[in-house]
């Protein structure tokens, strides 16, 4: 492409940002449309629905830097928010899962299972791709699968039959949900916990000898192995930190919505995976930033509440999502495309 | 360049044997590298250059030799044990993270760290302390894929300076750089000679060898021809040593005469680069033109521009007088051409279907009959190829990856006479193919012509060129170094054009 002759650059500009751009239009007609929707409200509600499909973004990214992906994201979360939600069930709460639980549990201990819950299944993950040399796709298929079939068997098997994992624990509650007051917002803590998970994963990203590899690999396995990386030793590192992450969003999401059930995040690796790819995450591989993952989240999550906002009809909005995923992954195809 | 550090060996290759399945790669090769020279490694395309080194690198392991390094015995087990070694290489084709900054590509594998992170600014320092020394102006946070091929190459040398290297092999390395550039890289590659490094360079171009190398080795088919200083050596010299080879192979006798114009190209240039310029020749009827050039000459992307894969920026193409276009394989195939592709494994065979598929696939449209397939036509057809082209399989459901290369390749041709073509495309049809088979391609190739059909041959095997050609047609740098007639035609005639232009 750069060979051609007398190409204007801000033609490639256009290509990198067309993404940005359009979708910035997009909310800019939205708010000249309704000038209601920039309040200060709306954008604590946005950044605080963004937070946890963020925190699981920032795992999944890994994957696509390694030009793979991860179906499975979604269906894990589902079962480590459940395990988070049955053991957090407040103690006066009769139908609860655990009647045996009559002290409430320190919150580290729901967190740190629905971790290892999370890390069980990524650790399939980087077995199937790294060891049996599967397409991340097909062994995602695979474990997204097996762990929706884990989820129902765990919520069916509460005493009282299959229930929503409701009436949870207040102390969980407040440690999700709360607030900061800043006089002209409320900040949810909820943004506090990604931004803190986005600062950690920069440094690994950036800073650390397992994000330099794991773009290296992604980027080129072949000069990566010749250069001395262990590949599948990075590539289980990257998907044991995705593993810690989906636990981390899914002890959120199930603060967040207060109640499990087994539709529980199903279709989140869909939002994202859009995120990653909106956010510059190129499915070529070796190309990200952790700034861009947020964007992706971000900019998604504005079109998703304003299209709420809007109410438009609900399958509309699956359109109109499949569309701009469809968008996204033609626009950054035409970035690395090689012509003959 | 008189100085201390040179005149110690450095590297001593010795008898070193390499067989692969059915070809002798090298036999008994001998070289010899001392600190502080330039070592000019020359030879046509696969007289073993790249076997030798890939031998040293640990890539393929010898069937026999020694290998020492500074008189030690050494047996890497890959490149990386290699560079560890001192012992570096800057491939033709560059091997990077062509995402990442010029640094992490340096460091890559062994980043510096502090407390447990990766520091950038350690990593930064170190880098510019090579490049200072080296006189390489390059950014090391530079995204690779941004800079040209010679500051990637200067990004591999210096990471060869980063390890060490006492021994570093340079392959190719000016083949696609300007006078300027190339003039930079000398005063690099000179540097490194003072300070006592070992440099095995690569490289056709007979003028810039003897220029800047102080010792010159020439192989041939595997062998090793000689070792001469380079004050001893003439261009003519050398091209004399590189392919004088007896003409001993046989060839079936030529029983094609070629008739009228078929094929007309008139300065035929690709699209996107790199790919040929400024192409043009004719091809008559019952008339094999054979294609010769070194690696990178840009044959492969002629016979793609010619059939329309690769898209062409200028020139004409007429056919039997009238003009004609192919914008893809679906118009070539139409307008009668043929090609077959180089890489067998990789664009040639389905290699998990049968000997069917693979015979019929290209001409699968005239199979139809009420909108379905008829199998009954294409086991006919299958049965043609099977017969007439002699291919060696129990069956034609036989998975092709079962036949051997040659039988393997006899179906390709077989699937491509099927769409009844008048020009045939051929590049490399014997490679990776038993002497055997080829005698019978070759044999197939001149009953062809001798059909009244057109066919183009690109080969890397002058001796096959010379022994079914009609004409030979000589690349050289993506442009046409000039058509030798085959009465006229030496190897030395056909190794001075292909170095016109490299």
């Amino acid at each position: 492409m750069t060979d051609l002759p007398g190409s204007p650059k801000w033609n490639e500009w256009l290509l990198n940002y067309s993404l940005y751009i359009i979708l910035g239009v997009l909310i800019i007609a939205m708010v000249v449309y309704e000038p209601r929707f920039l309040s200060a409200r709306n954008l604590s509600n946005i950044l605080a629905q963004a937070s946890t499909r963020g925190i699981l973004a920032l795992g999944v990214a890994g994957m696509i830097v390694y030009t793979g992906t991860d179906l499975s994201a979604g269906r894990i979360l589902g079962v480590s928010a459940a395990i988070s939600a049955s053991l957090l069930q407040s103690v006066t709460y009769a139908s609860r899962m655990y009647p045996s639980i009559t002290e409430p549990l320190p919150l580290v201990i729901p967190l740190a299972l629905a971790i290892l819950a999370a890390i069980i299944f990524c650790m399939i993950n980087a077995f199937g791709f790294a060891v049996l040399k599967m397409h991340p796709f097909i062994i995602s298929l695979g474990t997204q699968l097996i762990a929706y079939g884990a989820l129902c068997l765990y919520i069916d098997s509460q005493t009282n039959g299959a229930q929503p994992l409701a009436s949870l624990d207040p102390r969980y509650i407040r440690v999700v949900n709360g607030s900061f007051d800043l006089g002209f917002m409320n900040l949810p803590y909820l943004v506090i916990y990604l931004a803190i998970c986005s600062v950690i994963m920069w440094v690994i990203w950036n800073k650390t000898t397992l994000g330099k590899n794991m773009f290296a690999v992604g980027g080129n396995p072949e000069a990566a192995a010749v250069s001395g990386v262990n590949v599948t030793r990075n590539i289980f590192g990257v998907y044991f930190v995705a593993g810690i992450l989906y636990g981390i969003a899914a002890f959120l999401e199930a603060g967040r919505v207060q109640s499990v059930t087994t539709a529980t995040g199903l279709n989140y690796e869909l939002d994202a995976i859009s995120g990653c790819v909106i956010g510059g995450v190129s499915f070529t591989g070796g190309v990200g930033t952790i700034p861009g993952v947020l964007i992706g989240v971000i900019i998604l999550q504005v079109i998703n509440y304003s299209l709420y906002f809007l109410g438009v009809n609900a399958y509309y909005q699956y359109i109109i999502k499949g569309l701009i995923i469809i968008l996204a992954v033609a626009i950054d195809v035409r970035k690395y495309i090689a012509k003959k | 360049m008189k100085d201390l550090n040179r005149g110690t060996c450095l590297l001593e290759m010795k008898g070193i044997d390499k067989t692969f399945p059915g070809v002798k790669a090298l036999d008994q090769v001998e070289l010899r590298l001392e600190s502080g020279t330039i070592h000019a490694l020359m030879g046509e395309n696969g007289a073993g250059k790249s076997t030798l080194m890939k031998c040293l690198f640990g890539i393929y392991r010898a069937d026999a030799g020694e290998i020492l390094v500074e008189g030690r015995p050494v047996h890497f087990s890959g490149p990386k044990e290699a560079m560890e070694g001192g012992v570096s290489m800057v491939h033709q084709e560059l091997n990077q993270v062509l995402k990442r900054s010029v640094m992490e590509n340096i460091w890559l594998g062994r980043f510096p760290k502090r407390c447990g992170f990766v520091s950038h600014r350690e990593m930064f320092g170190r880098t510019k302390a090579i490049f200072d020394e080296l006189g390489i102006d390059l950014n090391p946070r530079s995204i690779i894929g941004n800079l040209s091929v010679s500051q990637r190459q200067m990004v591999e040398i210096a990471k060869a300076v980063s390890y060490n290297a006492k021994i570093l092999v340079l392959d190719e390395p000016t083949s696609s750089l300007t006078n300027e550039e190339v003039e930079h890289l000398f005063r690099i590659i000179n540097k490194l000679r003072a300070d006592g490094v070992g440099i095995i360079y690569i490289s056709h171009r007979m003028e810039e060898i003897l220029k800047i190398s102080d010792r010159v080795t020439i192989m041939r088919d595997g062998r090793w021809i000689g070792t001469e200083s380079a004050s001893d050596l003439t261009v003519d010299k050398i091209i004399k040593m590189m392919v004088g080879r007896d003409l001993t192979h046989r060839f079936p006798p030529k029983t094609n005469t070629p008739g009228e114009d078929l094929l007309v190209v008139r300065e035929l240039s690709g699209m996107y680069s790199p790919t040929c310029q400024d192409v043009s020749f004719t091809l008559r009827k019952g008339e094999i033109l054979g294609v010769a050039g070194l690696v990178g000459s840009r044959r492969t992307e002629l016979l793609e521009t010619i059939f329309g894969i690769a898209r062409h920026s200028k020139g004409t193409i007429s056919k039997n007088g009238m003009p004609i276009n192919n914008r893809n394989s679906s118009d070539a195939i139409r307008n009668g051409f043929a090609m077959l592709t180089e890489e067998r494994r990789a664009t040639g065979i389905f290699a998990g279907l049968d000997v069917m598929f693979n015979s019929v696939i290209a001409n699968i449209n005239s199979y139809k009959r009420y909108g379905f397939l008829s199998g009954k036509r294409m086991s006919e057809d299958t049965k043609w190829v099977i017969d007439s082209l002699k291919v060696k399989t129990p069956s034609r459901n036989t998975y092709i990856r079962n036949l051997s290369g040659g039988n393997q390749q006899k179906v390709i041709i077989g699937r491509w006479l099927l769409t009844d073509p008048d020009v045939l495309l051929l590049d490399e049809p014997t490679r990776g193919i038993d002497v055997g088979a080829k005698a019978e391609i070759y044999q197939l190739i001149i009953n062809l012509a001798a059909e009244g059909k057109g066919i183009i041959v690109v080969s890397s095997e002058m001796p096959e060129l010379l022994g079914i050609s009609d004409k030979i047609m000589v690349m050289s740098g993506g442009r046409l170094a000039g058509i030798l007639d085959i009465a006229a035609a030496t190897q030395e005639e056909i190794m001075r054009l292909a170095a016109k232009y490299v």
